[in-house]
């Protein structure tokens, strides 16, 4: 019974607007789901929603095994979210940054140079700051703070945006790694073709609800 | 899990973050150091008088260091928000109350040593003297200050960081709520400089109030940051 | 919840009764304090300010810890049941407006007896304080976001706010003792009331209150309605939406073909 994310009948509103209408979803430990749909269809709302970032005004929605409807805050250490923005601290440096959430987490320092290495972040790079990274080389900063947080469920709102095929194809072996590790994997993608051989499963989020 | 989101080990954390963006960006030491030393040269031109200025300094030091202190609390706020940091930090679960206290204390150090700076400024552009007895009263009326200004900074700070149309609500919230600390500040102060007759002694009952002032918005804000950062 | 539908005649058995209550003492004190009262001895017909002014004050006071208690009770209730969020928000507007009386009334009342539209003392300059924190409630809550969170900022600053104003009067008052003048100036303190000053000053407080409650109860209840207009406003996107889903659902199929 220990579905990941369970939502039945969602309703998310932003100023009147449904941005989810009656979305319902069942997600499986260490599946990887890919969603689709066009844009303005809901595929960021529902993530967002899943992060427990914002109120559930109808029906339910349980991630965790927490009710979000009750208790949003206590499942978000727990959960990893990758949103447009990339949470980062422009003035510091790739290393610096992953620290700082690493710290959080009372990881060690060996892990963060592992991390590191597995994005292909060397020592020159990791010494750069954010600033001066391209836009590229942020998202896979942005993602390497995700993974030193070892969350359980990955929320991933187009992760590949930006990335050259190299580093696409590092993002998906590092998925992959994670969803055999135990961790359960949220991707919204434009990417279908690259997306569909990571994924397990995929949905389509269509006007604020999700059709298989 | 949560013991490792710890309120202490956040607030480390945070605090440490803040301080080393600022000694990396100076923006605040290049933008706002200058701008609080060019008001303390324009309360000159306007009060023109030199005698009042010698009597009136505390004020107008602590006058400085508000209109500052707007400028810094949406500065460690614009850190956050520019690429979703703030939110990623909620998000990710941090302890807000640590958030709060980490951003304080960053903003606390950085207050300090704007008012080092006026302090000298006053005693050179508003000729003030300062004595022993007169110094142990300043550094705890600095201190006690300080905090209770960087904690209802931050606090409000938090509130209306973001969107547009809210940064400027700032001041409107923030400003009432300091009038305490402006009015106790600049009587200690001013009893710290023994100006206008005033005793050294007449100085500490104000303390009193600059410290009960930042232990209430301490807890408070302790209490509340969480809920006001929410969406 | 679903969609309520409301009387367009407002009134309801309460807000009647207060409403009445409210026209007879305010019509009481409106011969009582410019008619029937006799003028003071020292300060002549503007004592009769004081009708105005002292229940003013007073109901600008109850309606800051209106707010307050009504934002405790939101904070503390488990459902969060919009109606104190309500009760605090409306509170805090017609405060305002009471708030902003009482100081043009005292400041007309200071210029006639003291000769000056101002003056630094301490319950002024906390009436003072009090209005520019509510003008800051009103603000926050005018910042957005879904209805809950709206409430539990508002909450969250309005207790704050009771913190604050008890640290701001006291200051002020350690200040302006610094400053002992002979001017202490309440405009009461030279004011010998006689019995029917006194009654028509009870009931002016009564009156003034009972329309403080009335306008309370009323713009609460538009409140209420506004918040359930959102809510069979969005029964009606929902259905929207789930035409445009489905509409979508057949293209796409389509296109597929």
């Amino acid at each position: 019974m220990s579905s990941v994310v369970d939502f039945r009948d969602a309703v998310v509103v932003f100023n009147g607007f449904p941005a989810l209408a009656e979305a319902s979803i069942e997600v499986e430990r260490g599946e990887i789901v890919l969603l689709q749909g066009p844009n303005g269809a809901g595929k960021t709302t529902l993530l967002r929603a899943c992060a427990g970032l914002l109120p559930i005004v109808r029906g339910e929605a349980s991630v965790l095994g927490v009710d979000l409807c009750v208790d949003r805050q206590s499942v978000r250490q727990r959960v990893g979210l990758l949103g447009h923005a990339n949470g980062l601290f422009a003035d510091l440096t790739i290393s610096e940054n992953v620290l700082f959430w690493a710290q959080m987490v009372g990881a060690s320092e060996g892990e963060v140079a592992s991390t590191l290495h597995r994005f292909g972040i060397d020592g020159r790079l990791a010494e750069q700051k954010v600033m001066h990274l391209s836009a590229g080389q942020k998202r896979r900063c942005a993602l390497a703070c995700l993974v030193v947080r070892r969350a359980e469920l990955w929320l991933l709102d187009e992760p590949h945006a930006g990335l050259d095929a190299a580093a696409r194809d590092e993002i998906d072996a590092i998925i992959r790694e994670a969803s055999s590790a135990g961790a359960t994997v949220l991707i919204a993608s434009h990417e279908l073709e690259r997306s569909r051989g990571l994924a397990t499963r995929s949905v389509s989020v269509i006007a604020g609800r999700v059709v298989s | 899990m949560s013991a490792q989101h710890s309120l202490s080990r956040v607030a480390r954390a945070v605090a440490a973050k803040d301080l080393r963006i600022e000694l990396r960006s100076r923006v605040v030491i290049n933008q706002v150091f200058p701008f609080a030393g060019l008001v303390m040269v324009m309360f000159a031109f306007a009060l023109d008088n030199d005698d009042v200025l010698t009597r009136v300094a505390g004020g107008l030091v602590w006058l400085a260091t508000l209109f500052s202190l707007i400028i810094i609390i949406q500065r460690s706020f614009a850190v956050d928000t520019a690429d979703g940091a703030l939110e990623a930090q909620r998000v990710a679960g941090l302890d807000p109350a640590g958030i709060f206290v980490g951003k304080a204390l960053a903003v606390m150090v950085q207050l300090v040593t704007l008012e080092i700076m006026l302090f000298v400024a006053a005693v050179v552009l508003y000729r003030v003297q300062l004595n022993a007895d007169g110094t142990v009263l300043l550094v705890t009326c600095v201190l006690s200050a300080t905090a209770g200004l960087s904690f209802v900074g931050t606090l409000y700070g938090g509130l209306t960081a973001g969107s547009r149309g809210r940064e400027t609500l700032l001041p409107l919230l923030m400003l009432p709520v300091v009038a305490p600390v402006l009015i106790g500040a600049t009587r200690a102060t001013e009893s710290a400089f023994t100006s206008g007759g005033a005793a050294v002694s007449d100085g500490w009952p104000w303390v009193g109030v600059l410290v009960v002032f930042a232990a209430v918005f301490g807890l408070g804000g302790i209490l509340s940051f969480g809920s006001l950062i929410e969406e | 919840m679903e969609a309520q539908t409301f009387n367009a005649r407002v009134a309801t058995p309460t807000t009647r009764l207060v409403g009445a209550m409210s026209l007879v003492s305010m019509a009481w004190v409106v011969i009582g304090g410019l008619i029937v009262t006799p003028k003071d001895v020292n300060q002549g017909d503007a004592v009769r300010i004081m009708y105005v002014h002292v229940p003013t004050a007073w109901v600008a006071y109850l309606a800051f810890i209106v707010t307050a208690v009504a934002s405790a009770c939101w904070l503390l209730s488990r459902k969060h049941s919009m109606g104190f969020d309500r009760v605090a928000g409306a509170s805090a507007e017609v405060g305002v407006i009471f708030m902003a009386m009482t100081l043009l009334s005292g400041s007309l009342w200071g210029r006639i007896t003291w000769g000056t539209f101002w003056a630094w003392d301490p319950r002024l300059t906390t009436t003072a304080f009090l209005l520019v924190t509510y003008i800051g409630y009103l603000a926050v809550r005018g910042l957005g976001g879904s209805l809950e969170q709206r409430a539990r900022r508002s909450a969250v600053i309005a207790l704050l706010a009771v913190l604050e104003i008890p640290l701001v009067h006291f200051s002020v008052l350690m200040w302006r003792s610094l400053h002992q003048k002979a001017s202490v100036l309440s405009g009461d303190g030279d004011i010998k009331m006689d019995g029917s000053m006194l009654t028509t000053l009870l009931i002016g407080v009564i009156g003034f209150t009972m329309t403080f409650a009335w306008l309370v109860l009323h713009r609460q209840r538009v409140l209420a309605m506004q918040d359930a207009m959102q809510m069979t406003q969005l029964d009606a996107a929902l259905r929207e939406r789930a035409n445009e889903s489905a509409t979508e659902s057949t293209d796409r199929v389509e296109g597929l073909k």
